[in-house]
This record gives structure tokens, C-alpha cells and sequence, in this order.
């Protein structure tokens, strides 16, 4: 089943292409990768889905229960609390000042936000916002647990080490009880250790019930655990399918070819087939 | 020794109303980064209003209940205004160049104070002492040093706002959502936070501190006129900057040492030069510790 499908998007900055007329469908229960050398748009694709930029051309629809949501025409915030869509960056945009936990709270703001009256039953304690505080708590223990970071719940984010902020940044997307996680470069920075503990993380995210996209360069990841992959050159889709097929896939291959990313074993590039 | 303590009482209540209001000027620029310079102006409307239900209530219940009434009625009317103050001049101008809020605030208090000559009056109006007597401390020399029932409202009026206010930003979802918007809007929107109505309660919040810091002016000095909220707003201005901008505790030691200042030098040299005194200090300050004394080094990230 389908949970995200960008039908002919296209993303223009003044005279620039930077997306260009893109369709594919992630399905649901899936890890989705979108690969491609530097500058061929993924990022920009990303924005679009998660509605940080308006795209000027095209549609993305999310599907979840019976209904499906245009995302392009939703407001931002609405994008998580409508869409249940959630996003990390590629740079860590924790809330640096507040705590693991605190960070992890915020992202569960809408429920505990309409438990509380208007503020006023929360301000007292009072209602069902109690109850509604201590679940939000529950599922906040229970992502720290998962990302191993219960220990740090109460120091400040920003003074986590690089890749504990990473994982918070997962962990606070997942309270937002999202159908669709969109990770921009999850690995990034990571040590191979703190690499693979990452990929049996995305693989129990996926395991637990939410879809998976993301954008990534490391292709030990991407092969190991995608179940489809989109590669983007210059803007434009050039070729989609399991990692068997993306890997034998000669346009692709061609794409790479003029990046010489040799440090990377496990790149298509290793696998020339000229 | 007890012309000293006299003084410290003195200030310590005036830094208190300057504290509050301060709490407002720190609150908006946290969130949105701007100096809203029509805060000035709501403290003078509180104050205003504040007159407004006393007058009318006068006779009819007794002066707690009026006081009370006050109270309430000028922080929600004073949360009415600040709340069309940034829907009317701020939002619109958000995408703007940075000056151009900052010239539509400065608009907008030159808007209410001319509104509030006109429909007011521009004569001084005043009221009664409403809380007379205190208790007297000690005695030296033929010095009385007292603290005026009035002074010590004031104080246990301010600390009761100034926790509720503190356990508000720290505790309760909404207060995430301020401290969250403040350091990232738009992560913070991307999680679900309605970051425009988050903006708009801080607006609401701060001007209804600023309607009970209006309303204490009022009950301490008497008096108040159209033209307040220039001086007190300058002054609670200075207390948030040098407490550090955007700092909640900075902008209540700041205006605590501002009162401070201002009443020592009043006693010990000459009352003409004490707003003199205060921004000097501020001046000095500055100079040492550019971010305030407890504000946040902005790094920026590149």
C-alpha cells in the first residue's frame, strides 16, 4: 500500500531547475532511499515533501487510514499534527537549551496541548492533563530507551556528543507519532560502530510501524536496509527499484561515475561496469 | 544605617514594578527578536484602567475586592491590546527588514499615548492612598524606617506573578512551546507548534505583567498621566538589557538593581541625576559584559 506518493514535482529557485518534474510512490511499512551525487536535488525534494518549501509544480499526497492529505497545501505546522509527517536535518536542529527530555515533551505538544483546556486545566493540573503529561512521559522514556539515551534524559541537548544528538533528533520525530519519517542524512558523522547502531534503530522504527524515507550517502547503509531506492541526478529522477537493481543499474552507475567517491566500498562506483 | 535600610526598601519595591515590565520587553524579544517599544505603553494603559475601576468601584465594594477587580480587568484588557498590538503592527511586518517592526512599535506607542491624551485627558489624575500605615523596623536617631503596607503588597504581588510566570514557562506544555519557538520557529512549527499563536500568547502574557506592574505604579505613586510608559518603559527597557536580553531571571535582577540605583542615589546624592546614574551604570556595564549579566553569548553558526 501506498503511504507517500510525489506526482511531476518540480521545485524552481528564480531560473534554477533544482527539481524537475520527479514521481515516485514509497509504500507503506517500507524504508524508502533517495540517493544521488551532490547537487541533485535530494534535499530540495526532501523540503518539498515536508513542506518547507512550497514546490512551484506537482503534488505530494500522504495516505494513512482511509484518508490521503495533499501536504503541499498544508500549513507548516499542520504538516505534522494533519499529516503526521516528521523530518530530522541534515544539520541537528535540536532545541540546544532545553533537555533531552524537554525536547522530546515539545514534540508531543499537541496532544498535551488539547488535554490542557486552552491552558488553563494545565496551568491548574487539573482534568485529563495529568493522565495526558504522563503518558506523553511514556512515550518519551520509551524513545530514550530505544536511542539509548535514558541516562542523559535531563542535560541540556545541545551538550550531548554529536552522535547522541542525532539520535535525539530520531527520537523527538518519533513522538510525534508520525506515519512517514523522513530522515536527511542520518548517518552522517557517524562512526561505523554508531552507524550500524543506527540502522537497527531505523529497522525497529520501520519494525514498530512507520514508513521510512531517507536521504543518505552512506551507501553501506542505504544497501543494507532500504527496500526501494529512488536515485536523483540533476534534478530528475533517473532510476528506481530494489538495491539489487539500482546496484546493476547502468544509468546510475554513470551518474556516479564522474564523483570518484573511492572511499566508499560498498558505492556503485566499486562496481564499475564500463 | 536605618537611612540605608529606608532606601533599600524603597528600591527594592520600585525595581520590582521595573522587573515586571522588563519580564515583557525580554519575553517578546526572545521570541520574535524584536524590541516592542509600545510595552511602555500598555504598563501606562494598565495603569489607566486601573484608575478607571478603582473610580467606578469606589463606594460600592470594599477596597480589596476593588483592588482585586482592578487587577484583573486591566491584565485582561491590557492582554486585548497586546494581543491586536501584534496582530495590527508586528505580524505583517515578520518577513520584513528588521527596522521596519521596529519603526511600526515605535508608531504604535506614539499611537496610544496620543489615544490615551485624547480620550483621558492630558491632566494628572490621581487617587487616594488606598493601603495606608506599615510597620515601622527600627528606629535611630530620631529616623523611622518603615516598610508601608503598600511596599510589601507590592513585593508579595510580584513574586506571586513572577512564580506563576516562571512555573508557566517551565513547566507547563505551553511554556515548551514559548522556549521552543523562541530558540527554533521553524523546527518548532515542523513538530506541530502553531508558532503564530505561541507569539501571540507571549504578547498576551507579557502585557498582562505589564497591566499589573501598571496597576502597582498607580497604587504606589497615586498618580499617573498619559505620559508614564515613556519613562517606565526606558527604564524597564535598560533593567532587560542589562540583565541580559531575553534572559526571565536577567530581566528581574536588572530591574531590581535598576530600583536599587536609582533610590540609593536619590538618597545619598542628588535626585535630579539619578536617571543619569542608571544609564551610566548601564553604560559601564555594557562595556565589560556586552550580553548583560546573566544574557546568553550569541554564537553565530556558520
Amino acid at each position: 500500500m501506498t503511504i507517500l506518493s510525489v506526482a511531476d514535482l518540480t521545485m524552481r529557485f528564480g531560473g534554477l531547475t533544482a527539481v524537475n518534474n520527479v514521481n515516485f510512490i514509497a509504500e507503506r511499512g517500507h524504508i524508502t532511499a533517495i540517493i544521488g551525487p551532490n547537487g541533485a536535488g535530494k534535499t530540495t525534494l526532501f523540503n518539498c515533501i515536508t513542506g518547507f518549501y512550497k514546490p512551484s509544480d506537482g503534488s505530494v499526497t500522504v495516505a494513512h487510514g482511509e484518508k490521503s492529505l495533499r501536504l503541499d497545501k498544508l500549513p507548516g505546522h499542520a504538516i505534522a499534527k494533519k499529516g503526521r509527517v516528521a523530518r530530522t536535518f541534515q544539520n541537528i536542529r535540536l532545541f540546544g537549551g532545553m533537555t533531552a527530555l524537554e525536547n522530546l515533551l515539545v514534540a508531543q505538544h499537541n496532544k498535551l496541548q488539547a488535554s490542557t483546556g486552552l491552558g488553563v486545566l494545565g496551568i491548574l493540573g487539573l482534568g485529563g492533563y495529568r493522565a495526558a503529561e504522563r503518558q506523553a512521559m511514556e512515550l518519551a522514556k520509551h524513545w530514550l530507551h530505544l536511542t539509548d539515551l535514558y541516562d542523559r534524559a535531563d542535560d541540556p541537548a545541545g551538550a550531548l556528543p554529536y552522535g547522541a544528538q542525532r539520535r535525539l533528533e530520531i527520537a523527538r520525530a518519533m513522538c510525534t507519532d508520525p506515519v512517514l519519517l523522513c530522515l536527511d542524512e542520518p548517518a552522517a558523522g557517524l562512526n561505523p560502530r554508531e552507524s550500524s547502531a543506527l540502522n537497527d534503530l531505523l529497522l525497529k522504527i520501520r519494525d514498530e510501524g512507520t514508513s521510512l524515507l531517507l536521504i543518505e550517502h552512506d551507501m553501506g547503509v542505504v544497501m543494507k536496509i532500504s527496500d526501494h531506492i529512488v536515485v536523483l541526478d540533476h534534478g530528475q529522477k533517473i532510476a528506481d527499484g530494489t538495491p539489487a537493481q539500482i546496484r546493476a543499474d547502468p544509468t546510475v552507475i554513470a551518474a556516479y561515475l564522474g564523483e570518484g567517491d573511492d572511499d566508499d566500498p560498498d558505492a556503485p562506483i566499486a562496481e564499475p561496469a564500463r | 544605617m536605618a537611612y540605608a535600610l529606608q532606601q533599600l526598601i524603597n528600591g527594592l519595591t520600585l525595581g520590582m514594578i521595573y522587573g515586571l515590565i522588563a519580564v515583557g520587553y525580554t519575553m517578546v524579544y526572545g521570541i520574535i527578536g524584536m524590541i516592542n517599544f509600545a510595552h511602555g505603553d500598555v504598563f501606562m494603559i494598565g495603569a489607566y484602567i486601573g484608575i478607571i475601576v478603582i473610580t467606578a468601584l469606589a463606594g460600592v465594594t470594599s477596597v480589596p475586592l476593588g483592588l482585586v477587580a482592578a487587577f484583573l480587568v486591566a491584565m485582561v484588557f491590557c492582554g486585548i491590546y497586546g494581543f491586536t498590538i501584534e496582530r495590527v503592527a508586528y505580524r505583517p511586518l515578520r518577513g520584513s527588514f528588521r527596522l521596519a517592526p521596529l519603526i511600526s512599535a515605535i508608531g504604535m506607542s506614539i499611537l496610544l499615548e496620543n489615544y490615551v491624551q485624547t480620550s483621558q485627558g492630558a491632566l494628572v489624575r490621581a487617587i487616594p492612598n488606598l493601603i495606608p500605615g506599615g510597620i515601622t523596623l527600627m528606629q535611630e536617631d530620631g529616623f523611622v524606617v518603615q516598610l508601608s503596607w503598600m511596599q510589601l503588597a507590592i513585593v508579595v504581588v510580584t513574586l506571586t506573578v513572577l512564580g506563576s510566570f516562571t512555573y508557566l514557562v517551565t513547566k507547563t506544555p505551553l511554556g515548551r512551546a514559548m522556549r521552543a519557538v523562541e530558540q527554533d520557529a521553524k523546527m518548532a512549527a515542523l513538530l506541530g507548534i502553531d508558532t503564530n499563536r505561541t507569539i501571540s500568547t507571549t504578547f498576551i502574557i507579557g502585557s498582562a505583567l505589564a497591566a499589573v506592574a501598571g496597576v502597582m505604579f498607580l497604587l504606589y505613586y497615586g498618580v499617573v498621566d498619559f505620559y508614564i510608559g515613556f519613562n517606565a518603559g526606558i527604564k524597564a527597557f535598560t533593567a532587560a538589557v542589562l540583565g541580559g536580553i531575553g534572559s526571565l531571571p536577567g530581566a528581574v535582577l536588572g530591574g531590581l538593581l535598576i530600583g536599587l540605583i536609582e533610590a540609593f542615589w536619590s538618597g545619598y546624592a542628588t535626585v535630579a541625576y539619578k536617571d543619569a546614574a542608571v544609564y551610566s551604570i548601564l553604560a559601564i556595564v555594557l562595556m565589560f559584559m556586552p550580553s548583560g549579566l546573566l544574557g546568553r553569548h550569541e554564537v553565530e553558526k556558520v
